[in-house]
């Protein structure tokens, strides 16, 4: 199972039934994958529907019903199709229950910056601002680190997205919950130890007791 | 009851250096046909405000490839390269803004609203020049309303007094961008006689709209 499946798998375990949900571009759109079975969630996307579907048979794409990212979609029975002061009253308003972004850094005080590398990535904060100032949880899927290093960290040095302290993040190495306190390692990817995910995170970590393994939907 | 124009006749009345609001996302939702009798007219230094840039070659990326563009206000521009390319090297001016933010602000615009107080943005990059006002012990951005000389509307119908329905996630900006420009100018895939759009499903009323162009060829 590679880092972003097992990623996904955990967040699965997040979403609770009848709820509202976004679910980012990229890693965190897979997370849909993964649901447990009759676990009644409305999807939204930010580009103006809930209850968004799965990919259309190959023909049967409507150029009026795509995703966030331009991809084609369907809407399952009791979608509702709305505008997008509706679609960012809905996040901004505290009416979407969760949403899981993608993340470049979050940091001890449990801040996340996942909209710019400023000189390199440009494109623009799109709804991620709203999203996570927003949603009533906030769940950050990204691999522990990437190729400029770690991305767990002391301090973002990347412009933040919000002051507003994540709910939870989710790498494949670990589970980390941003507290008041700091960032506290809840669990533990199966075979992964505490020296492990510490020496790939710059951040302090908080272990309280022995942290859990990982469950995965 | 209005006339049908041609999307040249549009194009035409739109002058070099006016600010255009323009509907979509993604392209899903914008009026094409508009998009290419502008850039067939050649017009120059526009002033677009628009969710996005669309890609190379499709939605507003056409504008932006026929080099009808000068400054843009926009919530998202990554996946056009072109874009963030011609930003880069300064020669187009973009306003980054968060896409609830952005909604809001021509929503403000567009109902007699002097602004937005919004929590989105406090406290990173996009609060930079702003005012903050606290209200009841919460503080927000006070971000000013956006109008425009015109806004191209895409629709899905409209009826012959210019009433218009949309589909599915072609809503987006244009039900809003519809109330905030001196002039508004729809393109409608389709053109019905009066009373077959429901008056349940009239999102944009006919009063309006100014300007529409010939159905679709």
């Amino acid at each position: 199972m590679d880092a972003k499946e097992i990623i996904a798998r955990r967040v699965a375990l997040e979403i609770k039934p009848d709820t509202l949900v976004n679910l980012g571009i990229g890693l965190p759109s897979m997370v849909a994958n993964y649901l447990p079975p009759h676990v009644n969630v409305f999807f939204q996307a930010e580009n103006g529907v809930i209850g968004l579907g799965a990919r259309p048979p190959e023909g049967m794409e409507d150029e009026d019903l795509t995703d966030a990212g331009g991809g084609f979609v369907t809407a399952v029975p009791g979608a509702a199709s709305i505008d997008s002061a509706m679609s960012f009253g809905l996040i901004r308003g505290g009416h979407l229950d969760m949403t899981v972004l993608g993340g470049l850094q979050v940091d001890e005080r449990g801040y996340l910056a996942n909209w710019t590398v400023p000189g390199k990535m440009v494109p623009g904060m799109g709804g991620a601002m709203d999203l996570v100032a927003g949603a009533r949880r906030v769940i950050v899927a990204m691999v522990h680190s990437g190729k400029g290093g770690a991305k767990i960290v002391p301090k973002c040095t990347l412009p933040l997205t919000a002051v507003r302290r994540v709910s939870l993040v989710v790498t494949e190495l670990a589970v980390i919950e941003p507290t008041e306190a700091g960032l506290v390692l809840r669990e533990l990817a199966d075979g992964v130890s505490v020296d492990d995910v510490r020496a790939q995170t710059e951040a302090h970590l908080i272990v309280e007791a022995t942290p859990a393994v990982m469950p995965l939907a | 009851m209005k006339q049908a124009i041609k999307a040249a006749e549009a194009a035409a009345m739109i002058p070099d250096g006016a600010t255009v609001l323009i509907g979509g996302f993604m392209g899903v939702g914008s009026p094409h046909r508009l998009i290419d009798a502008m850039v067939e007219a050649g017009i120059r230094g526009l002033t677009v405000i628009a969710n996005d840039c669309g890609r190379p070659g499709f939605g507003i990326g056409r504008l932006l490839s026929g080099g009808c563009i000068s400054r843009a206000v926009m919530s998202h521009i990554g996946l056009n390269p072109e874009c963030q390319a011609k930003m880069i090297a300064g020669e187009i001016e973009v306003e980054l803004v968060p896409q609830g933010t952005l909604v809001e602000r021509i929503r403000a615009g567009g109902v007699g609203l002097g602004g937005v107080l919004t929590a989105t943005g406090l406290g990173t990059s996009v609060e930079d020049g702003k005012p903050v006002v606290e209200v009841d012990g919460k503080r927000y951005l006070l971000e000013k309303p956006i109008r425009g000389d015109f806004a191209l509307i895409g629709a899905r119908q409209a009826d012959y007094i210019g009433n218009l329905e949309y589909f599915l996630t072609a809503h987006n900006f244009n039900p809003v961008m519809a109330l905030a420009a001196a002039t508004v100018i729809a393109e409608p895939h389709h053109i019905v006689p009066v009373g077959v759009i429901s008056p349940d499903a009239v999102k944009t009323p006919g009063a309006l709209v100014d300007h529409m162009l010939e159905r679709a060829p």
